[in-house]
């Protein structure tokens, strides 16, 4: 049944579970629409057949008798609130299952997805990238993290029935679960200029044994060069295994990160990155926030929305300073740091605190700003 | 015509009043006219070039579908086309046409008025709509705008084309349709003849008043977004623009919170069509005047705080996306009230099938289909497949061509003999609104089976297993231009050589048929009474 309905409606195949969850309510909405409408026309049209005018010479006055047709208000009411009832069901159902399609479990495989005009670039913890190909491992859920280096892009995979936007300067995420291997393809659903159309990539999804290997054999991520964001050349392609973690320390060491943050849990002039991923932060506001990729994105972009109680607002935005794979570096470094244990002889980077081993910030240097300063 | 003891105002009894068509027939006399009713057929002339326009670009963006990659121009030409389209049929057809062209021609004389409150900036309105096109088709030809109808922020706001002055256009364009609104209100509540309470106004009345209230509201934030792009894109500002701290999210709360109520502004004045249609053609009074009074206002108010179902996928939050959800599945219901008290409306009448009546059937039908699939994509879940795929561009033609084209087609066949006092060819009128309909429903309904398939809006190449599907779609949209040509065709045979409409043809109650046909320089010869209700069909009728 749910095959023949998902094929009489065009439906590309379900690649999850969710996607066939989603289908059934699909196939509800859909379904009923079409009911709707036609017993709605047909009605209207039968109404106009046994009810047609027979003399049309002497139409007027006689026909009609009553001031006003008289309408059944219960019916319309039990019309109109049962018609409520579908509608609201819909919406519990639906954003029941939105809320699950948005929340990804916590064990997933996070990869950074950077989107730019016309290409999709995918980032892998081991520091391993691939361009318009994402390989995935079968049964496993699949995080993404997305942004973008210039417009609004989409990452639309119809097989998986999920699309998010990526937006410049911010960080969104979606999540999978591919039940078996094979090939989907993954197109950009918002309107991003010339090659819009053509800015496609394929998710493969891979038994886990092959993905492992396959995951080897990738370049590792290239981070690019100026290009009107203004980061300048950084850490090159390295064949040493780097993983994206280890380019996030090359990136917060060069834009002078760690002369504020510490990796190891002592605190600083900013709070520590060591366990701040996923912890809930208190704000100078009184409220707080978990510290997922799109707050930390936003603390990089506009440290000022945002800020941690006890510390001063001093940082200044880094929009422009960071391009979109130096932040996604970042975010995997602060990522990597949750599970950060006090144990210092064994983590080979960043005493505490201490600037003097931090590289110097290349020019030009991103300069601590108090509040009220407004010079550039 | 029937006899009464009312005296029916004729040319006849007085051979010295000409109708507004013959009161001055100079170029002058038409340019600088404060009639409420050549302003509606400047308006009709203007609006219909730019229906011809937008259905041009149409035609080559679904020429260049039938095939996956280029048919008969590159990927910049097919951007620049579509956002030519959706400007044009939006700003130019589509949120003007209804109200200044109909509501322009009949509200006054719904109401018992002379003219509108203010008739200079009726004209005005109607230059400041032209001097808006001419920019914004300017700006757009040479310009090469491709951002599309939506001006999307950054990608707007970098775009080398003339984003600006394509804003400036619609902006201009904007201010046309506040002047329009602002110039209903005030008439609506200060030039009611005597004894014409509100409850006592035909509902096209309250449609096209819910309308001017979104018209004056809402379209100043359009108007001011459009002018921030504007800023951003010449000099850098950096409000919606993320490397100079700017947030592209907010131009899409900003745009979308002007754009969805547009869909309210197109909507509501086919609503108001449909109602008259339908009253006069069953032969009856509405099945309940107030649910369909009302439920124009409900709209007009919930209409404003559904603007979130946009953005379900741009990252807002769970919350906003649950209270967008579900208040979207309300302003549905407002609708549905309309739907079932139009039907109950037929039931038990006596019904005279007509043109206008064979439109409504096929409103119903796509309204219905189009508001429901509505609902379907404010649903969250299933949004996330559908969003910017066909199956919104399908949803939204079925709302904005299914429902606001075919109710304007309605109109234009209702009230054709009251505007030029001639009849149009029946026979040909129940041809081309089957033809319109069956070109109409297979130009769109593949394209919701090209969304349920995946298939992204705005693609100029496309994967070739969504061919065929496209090959259907264009096919049916040359079936509905030809059932548009056809329609202009014997319309403008009619115009000539139709029957002599008399006053009232279709034997209605509402007030405009009070009056002759076309109606004299001001209206009524003597002021009507309005002692009636504008759907008392249980009375004889006066003229």
């Amino acid at each position: 049944m749910n095959e023949l309905l998902r094929r009489l409606l065009f439906l590309p195949p379900q690649g999850t579970s969710l996607a066939r969850e989603v289908d059934y309510l699909h196939y509800s909405v859909v379904l009923s629409t079409m009911a709707g409408s036609a017993v709605v026309a047909a009605t209207a049209m039968w109404f106009a057949v046994r009810y047609r005018r027979r003399s049309p010479t002497t139409a007027g006055e006689s026909e009609v008798a009553e001031a006003a047709p008289r309408l059944s208000y219960g019916f319309e009411l039990a019309a109109i609130l049962g018609l409520l009832a579908l509608f609201v069901g819909w919406w519990v159902v639906g954003f029941r299952q939105f809320v699950k399609l948005e929340t990804p479990p916590l064990d997933a495989l996070t990869i950074q997805v950077v989107a730019k005009q016309w290409m999709w670039t995918f980032a892998y913890p081991s520091g391993a990238a691939s361009n318009a190909v994402l390989y995935v491992p079968a049964s496993r859920a699949v995080k993404l993290v997305l942004t973008s280096r210039d417009v609004i892009h989409s990452f639309y995979v119809p097989a998986f029935r999920i699309k998010q936007d990526a937006v410049p300067g911010q960080s969104t995420s979606i999540w999978f679960e591919a039940e078996q291997p094979g090939t989907y393809p993954v197109y950009c659903a918002e309107y991003c200029g010339t090659d819009h159309s053509t800015m496609r990539a394929q998710v493969v999804v891979l038994p886990s044994e092959d993905f492992a290997r396959r995951l080897e054999r990738l370049p590792p991520l290239d981070i690019p060069a100026a290009d009107g964001f203004g980061s300048g050349p950084l850490v090159r392609s390295r064949s040493d295994g780097t993983s994206l973690a280890r380019l996030g320390e090359g990136v917060a060491a060069r834009h002078g990160c760690l002369r504020c943050h510490t990796l190891d849990g002592t605190p600083h002039v900013g709070p520590t990155w060591a366990r701040l991923y996923q912890s809930d932060v208190a704000l100078e506001d009184g409220t707080s926030v978990r510290a997922d990729e799109s707050y930390l994105t936003e603390s990089m972009m506009d440290p000022r929305v945002k800020v941690r109680r006890g510390f001063a607002a001093v940082m200044p935005t880094y929009q422009g300073v960071l391009d979109a794979a130096e932040v996604g570096a970042l975010v995997e470094l602060i990522r990597s740091l949750r599970d950060f244990r006090e144990a210092p002889s064994t983590t080979p980077l960043a005493p505490a605190g201490a600037p003097s081993v931090i590289p110097l910030p290349r020019s030009p240097l991103p300069q601590l700003r108090s509040p009220g300063d407004s010079s550039p | 015509m029937t006899t009464s003891s009312v005296q029916p105002p004729s040319h006849a009894a007085n051979p010295a009043i000409r109708d507004y068509l013959h009161e001055g027939t100079s170029i002058r006399s038409w340019l600088l006219t404060r009639d409420h009713k050549r302003i509606s057929l400047m308006f009709l002339v203007a609006t219909s070039l730019s229906l011809l326009l937008g259905g041009i670009f149409a035609l080559l963006v679904r020429v260049e579908l039938l095939t996956p990659e280029r048919t008969i121009m590159d990927a910049v030409t097919y951007n620049r086309l579509f956002t030519l389209h959706g400007i044009v049929m939006v700003f130019m057809f589509m949120i003007p046409a209804i109200p200044t062209v109909f509501g322009n021609f009949l509200l006054p004389i719904m109401i018992g008025a002379k003219d509108v409150a203010f008739p200079r900036l009726n004209l005005a309105s109607f230059y400041v709509y032209a001097l808006g096109a001419a920019i914004t088709l300017t700006a757009m030809i040479a310009g090469g705008a491709d951002m599309g109808w939506t001006f999307y922020t950054p990608y707007s706001t970098t775009s080398p084309s003339a984003v600006a002055p394509v804003g400036l256009g619609v902006f201009v364009l904007g201010l046309s349709s506040i002047m329009t609104g602002l110039n209903f209100i005030v008439t609506t509540h200060t030039l009611r003849a005597r004894n014409l309470t509100w409850h006592k106004l035909p509902l096209f009345v309250w449609s096209i008043y819910a309308t001017s209230i979104i018209q004056v509201l809402a379209t100043p934030v359009l108007g001011m977004s459009l002018l921030l792009v504007a800023v951003d894109h010449a000099w850098g500002l950096g409000i919606f623009d993320p490397r100079l701290g700017g947030d592209p999210l907010l131009f899409q709360h900003l745009f979308w919170f002007y754009s969805h109520p547009a869909v309210y502004i197109m909507v509501l004045p086919a609503m108001a069509v449909i109602s008259e249609v339908v009253c006069t053609f069953a032969h009856r009074a509405p099945a309940s005047y107030r649910a369909i009074a009302y439920s124009s206002l409900g709209i007009a108010f919930v209409g404003f705080l559904t603007w979130g179902h946009h953005m379900f996928v741009s990252g807002m939050s769970l919350l906003d996306t649950g209270i967008f959800g579900v208040l979207s599945m309300f302003v549905a219901i407002f609708s549905a009230i309309k739907v079932v008290t139009w039907v109950a409306t037929l039931r038990r009448g006596s019904i005279r099938l007509t043109t206008p009546l064979i439109y409504f059937f096929a409103f119903l039908f796509l309204f219905v289909f189009g508001g429901m699939t509505g609902v379907a994509v404010a649903t969250s879940s299933l949004d996330l497949h559908w969003h910017d795929t066909y199956f919104v561009v399908a949803h939204f033609h079925f709302i904005m061509v299914g429902g606001t084209l075919t109710a304007y087609l309605a109109a234009l066949h209702y009230w054709f003999p009251k505007m030029f006092g001639r009849m149009y060819s029946e026979r040909w009128g129940t041809v081309a609104s089957i033809t319109v309909f069956t070109g109409f429903f297979f130009t769109f309904m593949p394209q919701f089976l090209l969304g349920n398939a995946g298939m992204p809006r705005r693609y100029y190449s496309y994967p070739p297993e969504y061919q065929w599907l496209n090959v259907l779609s264009t096919a049916g949209a040359s079936v509905l231009a030809a059932g548009m040509l056809l329609t202009v065709g014997y319309l403008a045979v009619a115009l000539f050589r139709g029957e002599r409409a008399g006053a009232n043809p279709w034997d209605s109650r509402s007030y405009e048929w009070l009056t002759t046909s076309p109606p004299p320089q001001h209206n009524f010869e003597e002021q009507p009474s309005m002692d009636r209700g504008p759907y008392d069909f249980h009375l004889p009728r006066l003229v």
